[in-house]
C-alpha cells in the first residue's frame, strides 16, 4: 500500500483557484520534488496536506485511511506529517533546544529530562551540537534551518513536507541544509519537496513533479522529466530554470 | 595617498578628529542655550507683577514644609491602589484580549462579549465608572466590609484600564506573524497551546513598553477614587489648600508624584528604544 | 409712551435721592460704577439662595445680600448676580464680583490671600446621620460618635472640627460636595458626616430620605466657632463699605430677623455634651 495518495485535490482562495485537481501517489521512504513557477501551487499543496488549509474537494489518504474528512480533528493527524517552512519559523522567545522539545513535551506529556538524550543525539547527527542552547537570532539561516528540521523530526513524523526550505538561505549555506535532506533519505524517510534546487532533485529525488497553474503538467522519474521532458511547458520552465 | 589613511600626531584619524570637533560644538550649543532659557525664567518670571501673590499661593516654602509629610504618607494609599489593581488589570486585560480573538463559531458570544466590554468602558470617562461603582454596587445594600470604597473603587479602575490594555495586548497577539501560528500547528499542538506558548509569550514581551505607559497612567487616575471618600495623596491636598487658602500642597503632590512617574516614563523610552534597536 | 417715560423718570429720581443718602462710601470702588456685583455658588442652595434665584432676595443669604446692598445703596438692577467656583475665588488675581458669599467660613489662613468682611452668621455644627444608625444605637455623646464612620465634604472646615471634636476612632472618608457625602451614606460607606447646622437642616429634610440631625456643637463649644464672611479681593477697599452695612444691621437687629425668617429651623436640635 503507498504511504500517501492524493485523489483530486481542490482548493481555491475565492475566485482564485489554486489547485485544480491534483492527483498523486507516495510511495513508503521515496522521496517525491515538486517543481514549478512561484504561483503554481507547490506550497499549497504541501499546506493542505498538512491541512493547515482546508481543502475544496478531493482525498488525502494516509496509509489508506482518508485525513481529508472535515469531520476529524486535524491535531492528531498533523503530529503525523512533519513540515517545514521557507522561513524557518522557529519561535524566538526560546532557545534552540526549547524549540524543539515543546511539541513532544505539550502533546506526549514527556519531560526535559526523559527527552534530552534522544534530542541530544538529532542535535549532534545534524552538526549542532553546541548551539543548542542558542537563541534563533544567535543563529545562521543555516543552522536555524537544521534546527527547524530536528523541531518537526522530534514529534517522529511518518513523513516529512519541505516548504522550499533552502530559498532563504545565502547560497553558502544551502548545501549543509541538502545534507540533512540526504541523511534522512539514507534514513528511509518518506518525504515531499517543494524546490528549486533541480540539481538536487536530479540527483537525490524518486520522483518529480512538474506544477502548472494548480495541476500536475508531468511526473516521472528525474532523468526523465528533468533532462528529456515530454511537454512543451515543461521544457520552457526548465530552460527558465536551468 | 598615504598621508590620507595616516593618523595624525594625537593617533586619531582626520574623520575622528573631526567628529571629536562637531561634537564639542553641539555640546557648547546645546548647553548655552539650555543656560539661556533657564536665566530667562530665572529673572524674567519674577519681574512680572503677579509674581509676589503666584509665589505665596503656590511655592510657599513653610507650607511645602509643613505639609510634605502627611502627603508622602497620603501617597502611600495610592501606591497601594496601583499596587493590588495593576496585577488584576493584567489578568483580565488579558482574559479579554483571548476572548476577542477566539476563532470557533461556537465562542462567538464571548467574542462579542469582549468587543462590547472594550468599547464601552474604552467610551465611558473613567470618573463616571468610579462613581458609578463605587456608590452603585454598594448602594444595593451590601453589608460591610463588602461596600468600601476601595474594594469597588478599585473594581472600577480594573475594569476601565482592562479595557485599554485588552487592546494593547490585542495589537500584540495580531502582531505575530501567522506563519508562527502554522509552524505550531503543524507540529500537532492545540489551538489553545499555540495561544499559550507561542503567540502569548511573544505578543505580552512586544506590548511591554506601550503597557508601562498605561501603569503610569494608572497611577495617576488612582487619585480618582479619591471621589468617593479615600483620603490619597491629592484628596489630602485638596483639604491642605482648603484649610490654608493656598495651591502649595497641590505643588507638594505633583512633586512627589513626578519623583514617581519621570524615572517610570525613562524607563518606558527607554524599553521602546531598546525594542526599535532589536527589530531594525 | 410718554406716561411710561415719566414713571421711569420718577422712579431714577427716587432711586437717586436714597442712592445720595448712604451711597457716597462705596463710589468708585466697585467692578461697575453704580452698581454692587455679588457671586455665589452655582448652583446656590436652600436653605441659603431659594430656587437657585438669588436675584429674588430669598433665602438667607440671598436676603443679607439684599439687605446689604440697600444699606450701601444699591438697589433692584444696581444688585447683580454672579456665579463664582471655590477655587477661583481664593485664587489671586483679579475678580469677576465685589462681594462673594456662599457659606465661607473664615480662617486666618484663607484671610491672608483674600478679604473678609464682618461676619453675617456664627454657624453651629451638626451631626447628620440615618435612622438605621440611630436605631443601632447612635446617640448625641462624643464616646458614641467616636464609634462611627465619619465622612465630611474635603473643602469645609468641617474636617479638622471633626478631629478636633471627635476624634473618630478609624480615618473620616472625604468627598468633593454634599451630595457625594450623601451618597456615600445611601452606599452605608459612612455612618455619619459633619455640616453646618443649615445645611444638615436642609440635607437631612430634602436630599436625604430617612435623614436624622442627631445633634450639634453650638458656635460657644468650639474654640473657633465657624463665621461665614463675605469674600472680597484682597485689599478692596469695599471692605469697609460692607463691614459697617453688617453692622450696622446687626445693630438694628436686622440680621437676626433674616436669621430668624430664613433659618428658623435651627433652633430645636440637640446640643452634644
Amino acid at each position: 500500500m503507498p504511504k500517501l495518495v492524493l485523489q483530486n485535490i481542490r482548493k481555491s482562495f475565492g475566485a482564485n483557484a489554486v489547485l485544480n485537481g491534483i492527483d498523486l501517489t507516495v510511495e513508503d521512504g521515496e522521496m517525491v520534488c515538486l517543481i514549478g513557477a512561484s504561483g503554481s501551487g507547490k506550497s499549497t499543496l504541501l499546506r493542505t496536506i498538512n491541512l493547515l488549509d482546508p481543502l475544496d474537494d478531493g482525498e488525502i489518504f494516509l496509509d489508506g485511511a482518508d485525513i481529508a474528512d472535515p469531520e476529524l480533528d486535524p491535531q492528531p493527524i498533523r503530529q503525523r506529517i512533519g513540515m517545514v517552512f521557507q522561513s524557518y519559523n522557529l519561535f524566538p522567545h526560546m532557545t534552540a533546544e526549547e524549540n524543539v522539545m515543546l511539541a513532544p513535551r505539550r502533546i506526549k506529556n514527556r519531560t526535559r529530562e526523559d527527552l534530552h538524550p534522544e534530542i541530544a543525539a538529532l542535535f549532534e547527527k545534524f552538526g549542532l551540537a553546541d548551539r543548542m542552547q542558542h537563541y534563533p537570532d544567535q543563529l545562521s539561516g543555516g543552522q536555524q534551518q537544521r534546527v527547524a528540521i530536528v523541531r518537526a523530526l522530534a514529534m517522529r513524523p511518518e513523513i516529512m513536507l519541505f516548504d522550499e526550505i533552502t530559498s532563504a538561505l545565502d547560497p553558502e549555506l544551502v548545501g549543509e541544509v541538502l545534507d540533512v535532506l540526504r541523511a534522512l533519505k539514507a534514513q528511509g524517510m518518506t518525504m515531499i519537496l517543494a524546490t528549486h534546487e533541480m540539481q538536487f532533485a536530479r540527483e537525490a529525488a524518486d520522483k518529480v513533479c512538474f506544477l502548472e497553474a494548480g495541476r500536475i503538467l508531468e511526473e516521472g522519474a528525474p532523468q526523465d522529466v528533468l533532462a528529456n521532458p515530454r511537454e512543451e511547458r515543461t521544457r520552457a520552465f526548465l530552460s527558465r530554470v536551468l | 595617498m598615504a598621508d590620507n589613511t595616516s593618523q595624525t600626531a594625537s593617533g586619531l584619524t582626520r574623520r575622528q578628529l573631526h567628529e571629536r570637533r562637531v561634537q564639542r560644538r553641539s555640546l557648547l550649543v546645546a548647553g548655552s542655550s539650555t543656560v539661556a532659557v533657564l536665566l530667562a525664567l530665572i529673572l524674567l518670571v519674577p519681574l512680572a507683577p503677579g509674581w509676589e501673590r503666584v509665589k505665596a499661593s503656590f511655592f510657599d516654602w513653610e507650607v511645602f514644609r509643613q505639609t510634605f509629610p502627611t502627603l508622602l504618607e497620603a501617597f502611600l494609599l495610592d501606591v497601594a491602589i496601583f499596587a493590588w489593581c495593576a496585577p488584576l488589570i493584567a489578568i483580565w486585560a488579558l482574559v479579554i484580549a483571548i476572548c476577542r480573538d477566539v476563532r470557533s463559531p461556537a465562542l462567538y458570544p464571548l467574542r462579542l462579549f469582549a468587543m462590547l466590554y472594550t468599547d464601552i468602558f474604552r467610551g465611558v470617562p473613567v470618573i463616571l465608572v468610579v462613581y458609578l461603582i463605587g456608590f452603585g454596587i454598594p448602594g444595593l445594600g451590601l453589608p460591610r466590609p463588602w461596600n468600601s470604597p476601595y474594594i469597588w473603587g478599585s473594581l472600577a479602575l480594573i475594569l476601565t484600564y482592562s479595557a485599554y490594555v485588552a487592546e494593547i495586548y490585542r495589537s500584540g497577539i495580531e502582531s505575530i506573524h501567522q506563519s508562527q501560528r502554522n509552524a505550531a500547528l503543524s507540529l500537532g499542538l492545540s489551538n489553545a497551546d499555540t495561544m499559550r506558548y507561542v503567540v502569548l509569550p511573544q505578543a505580552i514581551r512586544r506590548v511591554v513598553p506601550a503597557n508601562m505607559n498605561m501603569l503610569i497612567a494608572l497611577q495617576k487616575d488612582v487619585a480618582l477614587l479619591s471621589f468617593i471618600g479615600p483620603v490619597e495623596i491629592f484628596r489630602q491636598a485638596g483639604v491642605f489648600k482648603s484649610l490654608l487658602a493656598n495651591f502649595t500642597p497641590y505643588v507638594v503632590a505633583a512633586v512627589i508624584f513626578l519623583a514617581i512617574t519621570i524615572p517610570a516614563t525613562r524607563f518606558a523610552d527607554h524599553l521602546i528604544a531598546k525594542q526599535n534597536r532589536q527589530r531594525s | 409712551m410718554t406716561i411710561r417715560m415719566f414713571f421711569a423718570s420718577a422712579a431714577l429720581m427716587a432711586f437717586a435721592t436714597t442712592t445720595y443718602a448712604d451711597g457716597h462710601c462705596a463710589a468708585g470702588k466697585t467692578l461697575t460704577e453704580g452698581k454692587l456685583t455679588f457671586a455665589t455658588g452655582n448652583p446656590a442652595y436652600y436653605p441659603w439662595v431659594i430656587d437657585d434665584a438669588p436675584e429674588k432676595g430669598e433665602g438667607f443669604e440671598a436676603a443679607v445680600a439684599k439687605a446689604v446692598a440697600a444699606e450701601m445703596g444699591f438697589e433692584g438692577e444696581n444688585v447683580v448676580w454672579v456665579r463664582a467656583g471655590f477655587d477661583e475665588s481664593i485664587q489671586p488675581g483679579a475678580k469677576n464680583f465685589d462681594v462673594n458669599l456662599q457659606q465661607f467660613s473664615i480662617t486666618e489662613d484663607r484671610d491672608k490671600v483674600v478679604d473678609f468682611s464682618a461676619p453675617y452668621y456664627s454657624s453651629a455644627m451638626a451631626v447628620l446621620t440615618r435612622q438605621p444608625v440611630v436605631d443601632n444605637g447612635a446617640n448625641a455623646t462624643v464616646a458614641s460618635l467616636k464609634g462611627l464612620k465619619w465622612g465630611a465634604d474635603a473643602n469645609t472646615t468641617a474636617v479638622p472640627m471633626l478631629t478636633g471634636l471627635i476624634g473618630p476612632d478609624s480615618d473620616p472618608l472625604l468627598y468633593n460636595d454634599n451630595v457625594d457625602v450623601i451618597e456615600a451614606m445611601k452606599a452605608n460607606q459612612i455612618d455619619a458626616a459633619m455640616f453646618d447646622l443649615p445645611t444638615a437642616l436642609y440635607l437631612a429634610a430634602v436630599t436625604l430620605e430617612d435623614g436624622v440631625i442627631l445633634g450639634q456643637f453650638p458656635a460657644e463649644r468650639s474654640q473657633n466657632p465657624d463665621q461665614f464672611g463675605m469674600l472680597m479681593e484682597e485689599g478692596n477697599p469695599l471692605k469697609a463699605c460692607v463691614d459697617e452695612a453688617i453692622e450696622a444691621l446687626r445693630a438694628s437687629g436686622e440680621l437676626a430677623k433674616i436669621e430668624a425668617t430664613w433659618l428658623y429651623e435651627a433652633t430645636g436640635v440637640p446640643v452634644i455634651e
